[in-house]
């Protein structure tokens, strides 16, 4: 059995992993908010993923 | 340690993903496919067939859905459902879209995760993924909902998208704080369950109660949309997001388990 202590995990070896958050932001970022700025597509990408955007609650349109 | 969380978080978020995406086709595109039929009538309706110059291949219901003809960036502003994309299209870019929410999703979860591990809330992996999952649905997705709920196509004014995005990211950061808020409270109040847990739920419910309070609201809703869809469209909108959920903190959880169980890695 494991203690509380072997469990938490050292801010150390996290900290670089931290680096993924904005890559994933951002894949977050063009499913769901883009209108084309950003992902250089026009409407396509919108359009692609537009039932996804409704059906996950966020603004579309 | 991280790496393999992460890896886990991803790859089960993107299946997760998938599982939210078979409940919101089998439930949800029926709902949409509603909506848009509105949209197409009342658009119809309002400017005559003559509103789009570039587009007299407008009635593609009756055609093949696979005209999306290669428009695309050419159209800037508005967009018109299915003249881009067809809708058969729309509907494969529907998994597309929650497995890549599932792989964004999962990947920041399992990090979260591995801060939080040992330090806040259960000590055991499948509790503390359960934990989290939950509330974490409750707080970015719940509460953004209860004020901007979510709307079917047809339903919302195309100019206003950029201040109801806003508002709606500011009440997902409502809802992250307020958990920070309960979080810090519940540790901080002293005597049994029976005092922290009301100050908790009280930490929480407060400042979002206050938000939606002070945040304008947001009635697009035109005149004649049928009420009934509005309200099933709104519950399987919510009901995509606690299949994902529930799937992805069930899944997380499972394997922590197993992995604890198989002879430790180095
Ligand atoms: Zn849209």
């Amino acid at each position: 059995m494991s203690t509380l202590s072997a469990r938490h995990i050292p801010l150390s070896h996290l900290v670089p992993w931290l680096l993924a958050v904005p890559a994933l932001l951002l894949l977050g970022y063009l499913v769901l908010m883009d209108n084309g700025a950003v992902s250089q597509t026009g409407g396509y990408l919108h359009e692609l993923m537009h039932d996804g955007r409704h059906l996950l609650g966020v603004p579309c349109h | 340690m991280v790496r393999t969380l992460l890896v886990r978080g991803l790859l089960l978020g993107l299946l997760a993903g998938l599982v939210a995406g078979v409940f919101a086709f089998a439930v949800g595109e029926p709902r949409i496919d509603d909506a848009i039929a509105l949209e197409k009538a009342a658009a119809v309706h309002e400017h005559g067939a003559a509103a789009e110059p570039g587009s007299a291949t407008h009635g593609h219901e009756t055609g093949t859905p696979e005209q999306r003809a290669g428009t695309h960036g050419k159209e800037s502003g508005t967009h018109e459902h299915g003249d881009e994309v067809g809708r058969g299209t729309q509907k494969a870019g529907l998994f597309l879209a929650t497995g890549l929410y599932g792989l964004a999703v999962g990947g920041v979860f399992s990090l979260a995760f591995a801060g939080l591990r040992g330090r806040v809330g259960p000590r055991s992996d499948a509790a503390l993924a359960l934990a989290t999952a939950g509330t974490a649905f409750a707080a970015v997705i719940v509460v953004p909902f209860l004020k901007y709920p979510a709307n079917p196509p047809a339903v919302g004014d195309p100019e206003t998208i950029n201040t109801r995005t806003l508002l709606y990211l500011a009440m997902i950061g409502v809802g992250l704080l307020s958990t920070a808020i309960a979080v810090t409270t519940v540790r901080g109040v002293r005597g049994g369950p029976w005092a922290r847990w009301p100050a908790a739920v009280l930490a929480f419910v407060v400042p979002v109660a206050v938000a939606s309070l002070l945040l304008p609201a947001v009635d697009e809703v035109p005149d004649g949309f049928p009420a009934t869809l509005l309200w099933q469209f709104r519950i399987t909108s919510l009901g995509t997001q606690l299949v994902f959920w529930a799937s992805f903190g069930t899944l997380f959880g499972w394997f922590c388990d197993r992995a604890a169980r198989a002879p430790a890695p180095a």
